[in-house]
């Protein structure tokens, strides 16, 4: 039996034109339910909303009409029950590694032993023991969103937000970070909202993929991902996960044809 | 031929740094010694050394530059005090900035020299006036070049503090502050070089002390020696509290050079 943790009813957003221009639609009225414990990737070319909807499920942008419910209370504005991870990387320049991880943990109260105590499990669980006192300058990119993850995870999110995190990484390094965090979701079971434009990712990440429509945003497709856990890289290779890429791909490129005005 | 862009050695960007020095006194000393300038309109290095060791030895002048470094860090100090806290509001609250950033930048634009005559009317010709002379050159510039530093601040870690559970309080405290330290302090370094061309302005008119008024004093007698020695002081001074600044802002933000 799983329970709703995150409602998403009837959720649009347009934005106002600008200089008197036509107002952007940019999300159509969205319903989605994430069940907990669920890992839901939201696939779809590039501008298609994605991005708007998880920053409204974030609450850093307002929807312009519906409303997003967190077991049950509406979302008014961004908060500590959701961790989000950003596509670009911002950890604090001024704070060290461990820091950056307490960051959240100081701002709630913890006492600091405490502190030090969830910090020294989240840098171990992100494989960034000897990095404490480093400065995000210092790191590469995959360790600085490592970083962001243990972040965001310290603070014991109900719900754990990533807006294309991976986007900016190399091909390794992406396969890597996600191997690393399906690892960390297999074990600790949060419930992840996790946007994304590339089909590989969204399957093996996913429990549930989301497709989104080409502007204006819409769902198009709810598909669920059966692939048995712990999923290993190699299964990139099976059959089954092939016939799902091909399928998506076939959803997606549709899309990005419209998205494109290529006809 | 150097390419655009390439850096140089430590050692060569030195040796370059001085040469420009080593040139400059020897084409002062060949115009002066050479007799192509007459010494009434300028002295020669060598009398202006010989002059400027008398200054000191005889007639106190160690005192003037301690006055005149005393008024400058004074008045500086002052209006930092008042001008950064003013410049972060802004920077942080828009309400606030378009309440005061007119004004603002019209007093900004307000020469603090002409305020001399006006200043020593209200406040006579002791040190309270030479402060305010600073206070007044320098207090607008600091708020306005905080509150854009402020304003400038990177939107996705001011996104991420709240994602974190950050107050709109936590964000002023934890991440405009701490995200712009290292520009205020580089924006104070830089005000404090214009707080010295203030307060010689300020020592020209109605002051018995400091190194300006030291120069208007040797200009009564001709004394181009004296007065050169005195601006080269503040330009050696300059040039300590410059090195002085960026040593300590290397020190407290060192994840800025990391």
């Amino acid at each position: 039996m799983s329970t709703t943790i995150l409602q998403i009813d009837n959720v649009s957003r347009v934005f106002p034109g600008v200089r008197g221009g036509v107002p952007v639609r940019a999300l159509e009225p969205t319903n989605l339910q994430v069940e907990q414990n669920d890992f839901i990737t939201i696939l779809g070319p590039s501008g298609c909303g994605k991005s708007t909807l998880l920053r409204i499920v974030a609450g850093l942008d307002r929807p312009t009409d519906g409303r997003v419910l967190l077991n049950g209370r509406e979302i008014k504005g961004p908060g500590a029950d959701r961790g989000m991870v950003f596509q670009s990387y911002t950890l604090f320049p001024w704070l060290t590694i461990a820091e950056n991880i307490a960051y959240g943990l100081r701002e709630k109260g913890v006492p600091k032993a405490q502190r030090q105590e969830i910090v020294a499990s989240y840098t171990e669980k992100v494989g960034l023991r000897g990095f404490e006192n480093h400065y995000p300058k210092q790191l590469s990119g995959g360790m600085q969103q490592r970083t962001a993850i243990a972040r965001a995870l310290a603070n014991d999110p109900e719900i754990l937000l990533l807006d294309e995190p991976f986007g900016a990484l190399d091909n390794q390094t992406r396969g890597l970070m996600q191997e690393l965090l399906l690892g960390i979701w297999e074990r600790e079971r949060k419930t992840v909202l996790f946007v994304t434009h590339d089909i590989e990712e969204a399957i093996f990440l996913a429990s549930r993929v989301i497709v989104m429509s080409a502007r204006p945003g819409r769902i198009k497709a709810d598909i669920p991902v059966e692939l048995p856990h712990p999923r290993h890289y190699t299964m990139k290779t099976t059959p089954e996960f092939s016939s799902l890429k091909a399928q998506l791909t076939e959803e997606i490129r549709v899309e990005a044809i419209q998205a494109e005005g290529v006809h | 031929m150097p390419r655009p862009l390439e850096p140089v050695s430590q050692g060569t960007r030195v040796t370059l740094g001085i040469s420009f020095f080593v040139l400059f006194v020897a084409a002062w000393a060949f115009a002066t010694l050479g007799g192509f300038v007459s010494r009434t309109f300028l002295a020669d290095p060598i009398t202006m050394l010989q002059d400027g060791w008398l200054l000191l030895t005889r007639f106190g002048f160690l005192g003037d530059i301690g006055i005149t470094v005393w008024r400058v860090v004074g008045g500086f100090i002052l209006a930092a005090i008042i001008a950064v806290p003013l410049g972060i509001m802004m920077g942080a609250y828009k309400s606030f900035e378009a309440f005061v950033e007119p004004f603002v930048s019209f007093a900004r634009y307000l020469p603090a020299s002409a305020f001399v005559p006006l200043l020593i009317l209200w406040a006579g010709i002791g040190e309270m006036q030479k402060l305010l002379v600073i206070f007044i050159g320098s207090v607008f510039q600091i708020i306005l070049m905080v509150a854009v530093a402020v304003g400038n601040t990177r939107r996705d870690l001011v996104e991420a503090a709240y994602t974190l559970g950050s107050s709109d309080k936590g964000v002023v405290r934890r991440v405009l502050i701490p995200a712009n330290a290292p520009e205020i302090a580089e924006i104070l370094r830089l005000v404090l070089g214009w707080a010295w061309t203030y307060v010689i302005v300020a020592e020209l008119i109605g002051s018995s002390s400091g190194i300006g008024h030291m120069i208007i004093d040797s200009q009564a007698l001709l004394a181009t020696g004296q007065m050169i020695f005195g601006i080269i002081i503040i330009g050696i001074i300059g040039l300590i509290s410059d090195f002085l600044f960026k040593a300590v802002n290397r020190k407290l933000f060192p994840w800025r050079l990391a």
